[in-house]
């Protein structure tokens, strides 16, 4: 008779599979994993590299040479070309946040008094130009301020001169507040959704004007809204190259324009500058945010 | 200033669009009473509170708090305030910076500020609980503070939206004699809306009862109970039997009601009804009687029924019984005895005699 026996499964597929059942860690580290090397990969490794390069010197091919050096760190706090792009970028990042700041709240508040139906359709409206390439929306700007461009028709045909738009830091900030004022409705529109209205009523029954029923009741409670959109409007606004160089030309310099320029502009790029450059910026941002939040926010939460 | 009137409304009317909410509505709130408006959703009692309170403008229509009418000042600038169905406390702030919200707006020096607030918090039973936040706190706490934010500010009017109904039984019987309590120590006017009529009944010195935009009776919990004016008020505050008909017969007190299957039932009436005219009887069931036996020749209001169905309450027994052909009448009797026999209570099928008397009855026209 043959009796068939099955044979034994392996002991090494089941020691894997076993393992993962009973380990709790090794099931997390399975789930992290991924997501860790990827992480480690792309983002890690990257700037460790960049921080290896800033303190290295440039060379006159462009290669780099390994010497290491302070230099770079000292160029960037001490020549004026750089310091006057900081202070630049920085009063462009400030006034772009105010500004979408001042247009931003009141717009996300009118769309959150209006019926449901019609909330939808503005908050579509808002994120249309998503839809749209952020380049080729920029590239409109330029040929509705450009000299013989929509405004400038507009303003001859009523009798008035020619003005100078385009390549002005006016067009950058309002190249720039048209791109990231969505960023800024969204945040502060969904802090606003959550906010109970009667609570001004009961601010308004107590004595407080309008006025002072924003400062004390409204403004403090969608506080983490206006913080999340400042921040969003801020930080990308400050490494902006895009918008700086197509409606600002030469005359508005940033610190993203300098950063291309020297990672690839410039004969020869200068790498170790440019990650110099990038990290202090990195620090200087991190910094900003930490403290922004700190101060806005309500410890507790 | 006492035995003044603290509110007028004067034939006020607000409409949303197409939707009339209050409907020529006119009330003298007196200084001092606790006054409350009652009715059912959507009858205008909240809409008429918002107005009082300015978070809502009458389209027609004058309100004037002690005289001096105030229906379009906006509400920061009245005397008055609100404590909400949902007690709208700001969640920022502590339980003093709520309290004492109201007089930083008034510009009230700190010193005082500090004191009153601490008054505030004593007399709703919240000494100590300055420097928690509102989602700390039970709902019956945050009531209470809601109370005292509200009254630190000595308003002529206190103006209260259903403030009871997020709280659980137990819990809103005892808030209903502390609120009665504290404002009769307080003295000052108190404007309460609800829709739950115990409540109305158990702490107001007078009910306005709404409906429908409109107001129906105006007076004390009695007048409101033993005296309405209508069906709707007789239907909504407690419970009674309607019967209708023609009147047949009346003068200047009372009033006969034949049915159309020939029931003759006489009521009180509050003026002389014309004959003929369409007319129901209101007789509430705590006020009619059952017996076995007969009731002697000539009292009034006497038919012979038969017991359709027994409901044993347990403080009291509720009996429906049949009257004429298809009408079901209510009786309640209190079980005045203590006994478990059996035949000691009506049974399903007995037949018995219901009467009631003469001024337990109502002859209603609307």
């Amino acid at each position: 008779m043959a009796v068939e026996t099955i044979p034994a499964p392996k002991r090494r597929e089941n020691g894997l599979l076993r393992l993962l059942r009973r380990s709790e860690r090794v099931q997390v580290g399975a789930l992290l994993g991924p997501g860790l090397f990827w992480l480690v990969l792309f983002f890690a490794v990257p700037l460790l590299v960049i921080v290896l390069y800033s303190f290295l010197t440039p060379g006159p091919t462009g290669a780099v040479i390994w010497t290491f050096t302070l230099n770079n760190y000292a160029r960037l706090f001490t020549e004026s070309l750089f310091v006057n792009a900081y202070w630049r970028s920085l009063w462009i990042g400030v006034v772009t946040t105010v500004i979408c700041l001042l247009v931003g709240f009141p717009l996300a508040l009118f769309i959150v008094q209006r019926t449901p139906r019609w909330r939808s359709v503005l908050i579509f409206l808002v994120l249309i130009p998503f839809w749209t390439n952020f380049l080729v929306r920029t590239y409109a700007w330029m040929l509705i301020l450009n000299n013989n461009g929509l405004i400038n028709t507009l303003l001859q045909s009523l009798g008035f001169e020619r003005q100078t738009l385009l390549n002005t830091t006016g067009a950058v900030l309002i190249g720039l507040i048209y791109g990231e004022l969505p960023f800024m409705v969204l945040p502060i529109y969904a802090s606003l959704d959550r906010f109970d209205f009667t609570l001004l009523e009961a601010a308004s029954d107590l004595g407080a004007n309008r006025t002072r029923g924003f400062l004390r009741v409204m403004l403090p409670l969608t506080m983490p809204g206006v913080a999340a959109g400042s921040v969003l409007v801020f930080i990308p606004t400050v490494g902006q190259f895009v918008v700086s160089d197509l409606l600002g030309g030469a005359k508005v310099d940033l610190l993203g324009n300098l950063l291309q320029r020297l990672f690839t502009r410039s004969n020869p790029p200068n790498w170790p500058l440019g990650s110099a450059m990038a990290l202090i910026f990195m620090f200087v941002l991190t910094v900003a945010v930490i403290f922004y939040f700190r101060v806005t926010t309500e410890s507790d939460r | 200033m006492k035995d003044g009137i603290a509110i007028e409304m004067r034939d006020v009317v607000k409409q949303f669009g197409e939707v009339v909410a209050v409907d020529h509505v006119n009330m003298n709130i007196r200084d001092g009473e606790f006054f409350s408006m009652l009715g059912p959703s959507g009858c205008g009692k909240t809409t008429s509170l918002r107005m009082i309170a300015g978070f809502e403008y009458p389209s027609a229509g004058e309100i004037c708090l002690n005289g001096q009418p105030i229906g379009h000042t906006p509400p920061f600038q009245r005397n008055v305030n609100t404590v909400f169905q949902s007690y709208a406390l700001f969640p920022h702030m502590t339980v003093a910076e709520n309290v004492a919200f109201g007089l930083e707006m008034k510009k009230v020096p700190k010193a005082d500020i500090a004191r009153r607030v601490n008054e505030a918090l004593d007399m709703v039973r919240l000494t100590g609980y300055d420097e928690r936040k509102p989602r700390q706190l039970s709902g019956g706490q945050q009531q209470r503070v809601a109370l005292a934010r509200a009254l630190v500010n000595h308003p002529d009017v206190l103006l209260l939206d259903e403030p009871l109904g997020a709280l659980d039984l137990k819990l809103r019987k005892e808030m209903q004699l502390e609120l009665k309590g504290l404002q009769e120590r307080v003295g000052i006017t108190f404007i309460y809306v609800t829709h739950d009529q115990e409540e109305a009944l158990t702490m107001s010195d007078r009910i306005a009862v709404m409906s429908g935009g409109k107001v129906l009776q105006i007076g004390s919990p009695t007048e409101i109970y033993e005296r309405p004016t209508c069906r709707f008020v007789a239907d909504f505050i407690g419970e009674s039997n309607f019967v209708t008909g023609r009147v047949s017969h009346s003068d200047a007190t009372q009033a006969d009601v034949t049915t159309s299957d020939g029931l003759l039932l006489r009521g009180q009436c509050m003026a002389l009804l014309s004959e003929g005219a369409e007319a129901m009887i209101s007789i509430r069931p705590e006020k009619a009687h059952l017996t076995s036996q007969e009731p002697s020749a000539g009292t009034p209001n006497v038919f012979p029924v038969t017991v359709e169905r027994v409901s044993y309450i347990g403080s009291d027994t509720r009996i429906l019984v049949r009257l004429g052909q298809e009408r079901s009448f209510s009786v309640w009797e209190q079980n005045t005895r203590s006994t478990v026999d059996r035949d000691a209570y009506w049974q399903q099928g007995e037949q018995g005699y219901l009467s009631w008397p003469v001024e337990n009855a109502l002859v209603l026209t609307e």
